[in-house]
């Protein structure tokens, strides 16, 4: 196990240096000047601004210190952020998408098993019915769509009452983050949704369900130990894709809702040509996505028993 | 005992086929057709592809691109009729005599000859003791104490009861009020206020350019031109952008799989049919490229790839041969870099299965060489999979390009895609629903079509990905 854990991990750290190297030369072939916003500066103000972020070098010389900072951590000073580190235009953003992210997984998840049980358990009646119209809609219908929709909710709800029962925008408060978290979960929650059903009808059939009823096991305790428990193992598995969607979800619905996390740092900076900034988050959410999925492989040999990790 | 052994008669065609035999494709395609949604999903796609590709070359060509902001962001039932005024549409101010009497406001305000949209003409009665008036507008009736909207004029002379508005007057319903001024420019407490709304009107020189109008004489009205969808924020068809829009969207949503697909295929079936240090070495790279952050890389390519405005690179030269537009190339190019992975992985575990099946094996044995192994029975089993996972990436596809126009890192303006349109609609979402609807449906109808297809054809070509509903 432990032997099994370091070797996933090193594999990671090698396949963060692919990310990192990756990101360095798409950067840097990128057209366009990170100096040129700069307002007519002098030719010897450029210089040092060259220097200053190390532009004057060699491609290599600056790939190689570019992964040796980041080997340390250090991913530079932020192009457009007044002087400072990314490190901490990271650490401050980051928490945000996390909070606003972990809420949305928490909200697809218990929403997805529970309504995927629910149609199993109701199965061709009507909420069933039901449920798989919804998840036809959560799964064509674009997040953005969503999310506006959301806003516009919120703003027309507080109309009607007159006063103020949500923000329509902002982050501070954890008013500030049900409807986002709702709106970013909508489209996995589906997914789980639709999941979950499949793979309850299929449990159906199986033998040991079959073993437990001929035993004279209560209905309600063969659904809660044998099929629940068991339709719940694909569920986990794609759960470290699902954050991969839902981190990337953030996007939209940060840049609808004004929330000040990285995937709208990340527009932000794409569209300021902050190049620093853009590349350290290129590489932290590249290095976050592979450590969720290897924290996902391990939680889902500790539930699933028949998975063995060598 | 008489013991006699009759010989059995000899049955030949002991097992008879009673149908003839079908192919695996046949067979499939049999089965796709009983399966109802798959089948009304097929016929969704095929008329959007109809919309996209050749409504726009026959029963609608509209222009996408020809902006009117006097008719911008008019929802598909808006009335269409407007009232020919004359080019020489002038108008003398009212000047009456002195008033005399007691009141502090206008007893009347009326509108003389027609409200239109180019103008507005107020007509009141004079106030005693007043040294002019002062004309409100306002989009809301006013209450009693509340303004009285925009000031949009003043009249310093207490004879000259007229004022005609020519400020960016709208369709829609407009309170009017005038109030009176003392000498040193301050209001009186009353004011009178008339309700207006303003009929379309265009010049004769205009009407006549419309299509479809030969003759028009002041008064009467004519037909503007039919929006049946309405128009954007810019005044343009909705109709014609959606169509240009579906030729964007459909066209990435198709060719970039197609592509990514194909590239696919032959690194997975080289993997898989190779094996060794290759396979090895493709799947290790595989793994690096699936790892890479998806959306964030697929805007990093469109930088990389889209040339500043009035440069060019190898890519755009090649655009601008193709003739299309938009940085379309780019994100299709991006798109195959990065999605190619899933379905190598995929195409490698069906190619390896197959590998060990009894029937290459045997193959194999009666002396078939590579070429027959890989053409014969490799690519058509692997067929299916792959039919069913394009079909599936075709959504997956054109949700990405719309995430991305939406956030605008997607294709370049004006070029619309759906994606961009509901960008441009969230603007004028509480006051105009429809630029965002009318998008936004056909991404969702899209999406929707191609997911049940798929479903239907993965129950069709593959039994044991058979879904359980």
């Amino acid at each position: 196990m432990p032997r099994y854990v370091l070797m996933r991990l090193i594999q990671g750290v090698i396949t963060v240096w692919f990310i990192a190297t990756a990101t360095f030369f798409v950067m840097h072939n990128i057209p366009g000047d990170p100096l040129a916003d700069e307002k007519a500066v002098s030719d010897e103000i450029r210089e040092n601004l060259e220097r200053k972020y190390g532009l004057d070098k060699n491609v290599w010389v600056q790939y190689g210190t570019y992964m040796l900072n980041m080997i340390r951590g250090d991913f530079g000073l932020s192009f457009k952020h007044e002087n400072r580190p990314v490190n901490k235009v990271i650490a401050e953003r980051f928490p945000v998408s996390a909070i606003l992210g972990i809420l949305a997984i928490v909200i697809a998840g218990m929403g997805g098993v529970l309504w995927g049980a629910l149609t199993a358990l109701y199965r061709n009646r009507w909420p069933d019915v039901v449920i798989i119209i919804l998840v036809i809609l959560g799964i064509s219908v674009p997040s953005f769509v969503f999310a506006t929709v959301g806003q516009l909710g919120i703003v027309v709800a507080n109309r009607v009452v007159g006063f103020e029962i949500l923000p329509v925008a902002g982050w501070g408060t954890i008013w500030h983050m049900l409807v986002p978290a709702l709106v970013l979960g909508l489209g996995t929650m589906a997914f789980l949704t639709r999941l979950m059903r499949t793979s309850m009808l299929e449990i159906v059939n199986a033998d040991y369900i079959r073993t437990a009823r001929s035993k004279g096991v209560p209905v309600a305790q063969i659904f809660a130990k044998h099929q629940f428990r068991n339709a719940i193992l694909p569920v986990v598995t794609v759960l470290g894709p699902s954050i991969a969607a839902i981190t990337t979800g953030g996007f939209v619905v940060e840049n609808v809702f004004a929330i000040p996390g990285l995937g709208r740092t990340f527009v932000e900076a794409v569209q300021q040509s902050d190049y620093t900034l853009i590349m350290g988050t290129t590489v932290f959410y590249g290095a976050f996505l592979v450590l969720m999925v290897i924290v996902v492989d391990i939680v889902y040999a500790f539930i699933d028993p028949r998975v063995k990790l060598k | 005992m008489n013991l006699s052994f009759t010989p059995a008669t000899v049955e030949t065609d002991i097992e008879q086929t009673s149908r003839p035999s079908l192919s695996y494709w046949q067979d499939a395609w049999i089965r796709l057709v009983a399966n109802k949604r798959a089948i009304t999903s097929l016929f969704v796609i095929i008329c959007l592809l109809l919309f996209a590709f050749v409504a726009p070359h026959t029963i609608w060509r509209v222009k996408h691109d020809i902006q009117n902001l006097d008719r911008a962001s008019e929802p598909p039932w808006v009335n269409r009729k407007a009232l020919v005024l004359s080019d020489n549409d002038t108008w003398n101010d009212v000047v009456v005599p002195d008033a005399v009497g007691e009141h502090r406001a206008p007893t009347s305000l009326e509108v003389v000859g027609e409200a239109a949209t180019s103008r507005v003409r107020l007509m009141w009665d004079a106030v005693p003791n007043s040294h002019g008036y002062r004309v409100y507008r306002n989009i809301v009736e006013p209450r009693e104490g509340a303004p009285l909207g925009l000031s949009i004029g003043v009249v310093n002379e207490s004879t000259l009861v007229s004022f005609e508005d020519r400020l960016d007057i709208r369709q829609k319903p407009y309170w009017y009020s005038v109030v009176a001024l003392h000498e040193d420019g301050s209001e009186f407490d009353t004011a009178k206020t008339l309700r207006v709304v303003p009929q379309r009107s265009i010049y004769v020189s205009e009407a006549l350019a419309l299509p479809g109008v030969d003759s028009a004489q002041p008064g009467e009205t004519v037909a503007l031109v039919w929006h049946p969808l309405g128009t954007d924020y810019l005044g343009r068809d909705m109709l014609a952008r959606l169509m240009k829009g579906a030729q964007v969207s459909l066209t990435i949503g198709i060719v970039a799989p197609l592509l990514f697909m194909v590239l696919g295929i032959v690194i997975g079936s080289v993997s898989g049919y190779f094996g060794g240090i290759v396979d090895a070495g493709l799947m290790r790279f595989t793994d690096f490229v699936i790892a890479l952050p998806f959306l964030l890389f697929m805007i990093l390519f469109k930088l990389m790839f889209v040339p500043p405005e009035g440069e060019a690179n190898f890519l755009s030269s090649v655009q601008d041969f193709l003739g299309i537009e938009g940085g379309i190339l780019a994100m299709v190019v991006a798109l195959v870099l990065l999605s190619w992975p899933g379905i190598a992985r995929l195409v490698r575990g069906e190619v390896l299965k197959i590998r060990e099946q009894g029937y290459v094996e045997a193959s194999r044995l009666l002396g078939a060489p590579n070429r027959w192994l890989i053409g014969r029975h490799m690519i058509p089993n692997t067929m299916g999979v792959v039919l069913v996972s394009f079909t599936f990436a075709v959504p997956a596809t054109i949700f990405t390009e719309a995430f991305l126009s939406f956030i605008g890192m997607g294709v370049v303006p004006p070029t619309p895609s759906w994606g961009s349109m509901c960008n441009d609609g969230i603007r004028t979402m509480e006051t105009y629903p429809h630029e965002l609807l009318f998008p936004a449906l056909f991404i969702s109808i899209t999406v929707l079509a191609f997911n049940l297809l798929g479903d239907g054809l993965r129950d069709a070509l593959d039994a044991r990905m058979r879904s359980s509903e």
